[in-house]
């Protein structure tokens, strides 16, 4: 009988699994198609035919490079950055043991902008190469802070959290004084933007290093799903469950940090999907680790390129930052999980 | 399995909290570990359980040092019910439970015939077999307790360590978590508060007192007038019982 159960919530998951690719299919062609002048759906799927060398269609070579070479890779990276990023919320709430825990609260977006504003502000470097770069080693830079101030990550999860604040302070600090000490007005704009997030500038070579990073990143936590669901009852708890509490938390602290640092170097601090991702994902399939992280990448995946696809369409003529459109969907699910969590009285 | 602990000590800054303890558990034995709030009843068991390292001393279970053993192995075989343990997850009664399987499961292996049965059963023994899809939020503090007891059954250990776990029950199930627990085939050490169920339970009492082993031996031989003067400052008037050698206790209010 409590086997059948398991069974029923195992075709629940693979069921929400394949919705959840057709859909994702259908926002990745719509994002493909719409712009700042849309292209049909038939065009985009032989365009990409054509690509892969499978058709041999007749489309106008520009229509045919704008889908393949600007929207297919911009939808794609997105769809990644969303699983990812929620990956790394669904782990940091289970390993921190606190329900608003999100990629960010290892201070590694902080570290991010410090590194991205050396570049766009001091000069590091030049072009988009090194402000990725720079970006990325600003939030290693965060997250060895935080691994040091929290012994290697192996004290409580209140402590972490703490050295994270502490981080991000610093770092948030340091941005603002270069930016208010060195940068001009289009400098401190330029800053704002890519903090706020953007597909904007990712092609091919950005989705191939993300799909690897996402690919490994997801192969190690699932491996690591079981132990995860072991840290339900505390840190203690799971080391009486067999499980190498210290070993378990540095290497997973180490991929979200290096996950969200690749994401955050490529598109920016984008916030919210982090956090509220795993919650959604958590109502569908339960808080076990095997079920939720699939299910959150592909949460995640289909909620980014929506939202992406949002940012170009609400405003005529403009892209508003794909952090803002994020945080006006977050922003009121937040609440509610705020509302839910308030102290029973 | 046996348990033996030589010459424990542990402690944080100058404080120590454990010095100095050495205990022998043989197979199948259970032993009462009480003493007064603050005395090291919880930090000795998880010295005893592997969840800390001591200064200095040594524990070995069934002949091996479990420094040496892998956290896994040793959770095959040693389980810990902590004196509470809370979470904000929403989990039902029989995620928790399935927890007890972990150290039993290699990362992706499916869920198997023995795991299943390992569960049913504890469920069973701790009667939450009903409430198997409650979220485990829901519960009230007694069942939360006996769940997690469930959890340690269901991790099929031949050593048990239970922080407690009359905590919160109710009476009937105090008596029928210590009943199960001496029955069943392995070796175990409980601390109580409650010196009257140590005695009828407990093959045999170990007394700590400021993380001092003060006094251990039968229940008879151990809950004497004297000991629970010096050591819990009670006046109690100390009677055997029809049972041998399980003396009972009746407290004086002067
Ligand atoms: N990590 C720690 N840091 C400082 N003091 C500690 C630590 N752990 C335990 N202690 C102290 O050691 C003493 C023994 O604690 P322990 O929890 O073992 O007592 P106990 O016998 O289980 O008490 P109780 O009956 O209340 O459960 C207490 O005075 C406690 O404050
Ligand atoms: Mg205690």
């Amino acid at each position: 009988m409590a086997s059948v159960a398991s069974e029923g919530r195992t075709v629940r998951l693979a069921l929400f699994l394949c919705l959840s690719l057709i859909v994702l299919a259908f926002a990745v062609a719509a994002a493909t198609a719409i712009g700042d002048y849309n292209i049909g759906l038939g065009t985009v799927f032989l365009s990409v035919t054509n690509e892969l060398g499978l058709t041999g269609a007749e489309i106008a070579p520009i229509e045919q490079s704008v889908v393949w070479n600007l929207r297919l890779s911009r939808a794609l990276v997105a769809a990644l950055a969303g699983a990812g990023l929620a990956i790394c919320g669904a782990i940091l709430q289970a390993l921190l043991r606190n329900t608003l825990a999100e990629p960010f609260v290892l201070g590694v977006s902080a570290g991010a902008s410090t590194g991205a504003v050396c570049v766009i502000v001091l000069g590091i470097g030049a072009g988009s190469l090194s402000l990725s770069l720079g970006a990325f080693a600003g939030a290693f830079a965060a997250f060895a802070l935080v691994a040091l101030l929290s012994n290697g990550a192996t004290s409580g999860p209140n402590h972490t959290i703490l050295a994270g604040v502490a981080a991000s302070q610093l770092f948030n600090a340091l941005t603002s004084y270069i930016v208010t000490t060195s940068g001009n007005a289009q400098q401190a704009r330029d800053v704002m933007f890519w903090l706020l997030g953007s597909f904007g500038g990712v092609r091919w070579p950005d989705f191939q290093l993300l799909l690897v990073v996402v690919i490994v990143s997801l192969s190690v936590c699932i491996w690591m799903a079981r132990s995860l669901d072991a840290f339900t009852f505390g840190d203690e708890d799971a080391a009486a469950l067999g499980v190498p509490v210290a070993r378990i938390r540095l290497v997973l602290f180490g991929v979200t940090a290096l996950l969200t640092a690749t994401v955050v170097s490529m598109v920016g601090a984008i916030g919210f999907v982090g956090l509220v991702v795993p919650h959604a994902a958590r109502y569908v399939v339960g808080p076990l680790h095997l079920r939720l992280l699939p299910a959150c990448a592909m949460v995640g995946a289909v909620f980014m390129v929506v939202a992406d696809i949002a940012s170009r369409v609400i405003a005529a003529q403009q892209t508003v930052p794909i952090g803002v459109v994020t945080a006006l969907v977050g922003v009121p699910f937040f609440a509610i999980i705020l509302y839910q969590a308030r102290p029973q009285s | 399995m046996s348990v033996v602990a030589e010459n424990l000590r542990w402690g944080v800054k100058r404080k120590t909290i454990v010095s100095d303890v050495s205990l022998t558990v043989a197979p199948g034995e259970t032993l009462g570990l009480i003493g007064p709030n603050g005395s090291g009843k919880s930090s000795l068991l998880r010295l005893l359980a592997g969840l800390r390292k001591p200064l200095s001393g040594r524990v070995e279970i069934n002949g091996r040092d479990i420094a040496q053993i892998p956290r896994k192995v040793l959770s095959r075989q040693v389980a810990f019910v902590q004196q509470s343990a809370a979470t904000d997850t929403n989990v039902t009664v029989r995620d928790v439970v399935r927890l007890g399987r972990t150290p039993h499961r290699s990362a992706l292996a499916g869920w198997s015939e023995p795991d299943e049965t390992a569960v049913a059963h504890a469920l069973d023994r701790v009667d939450m077999t009903s409430r198997r899809a409650q979220p485990w939020q829901t519960l009230s503090g007694g069942e939360r307790q006996r769940v997690h007891i469930a959890r340690a059954l269901a991790q099929t250990p031949q050593v048990m360590f239970l922080d407690e776990p009359t905590n919160h029950l109710d009476i009937h199930h105090q008596i029928e978590i210590l009943r199960m627990v001496r029955d069943l085939d392995l070796t175990s050490v409980i601390a109580l508060h409650d010196l009257n169920l140590a005695a009828m339970f407990c093959d045999r009492i170990l007394v700590l007192e400021a993380g001092v082993l003060r006094a251990c031996g039968t229940p008879d031989a151990v809950l004497t007038q004297a000991i629970l003067r010096d050591v819990f400052r009670v006046t109690a008037h100390v009677s055997g019982s029809p049972d041998a050698g399980r003396p009972h206790i009746r407290f004086s209010s002067e």
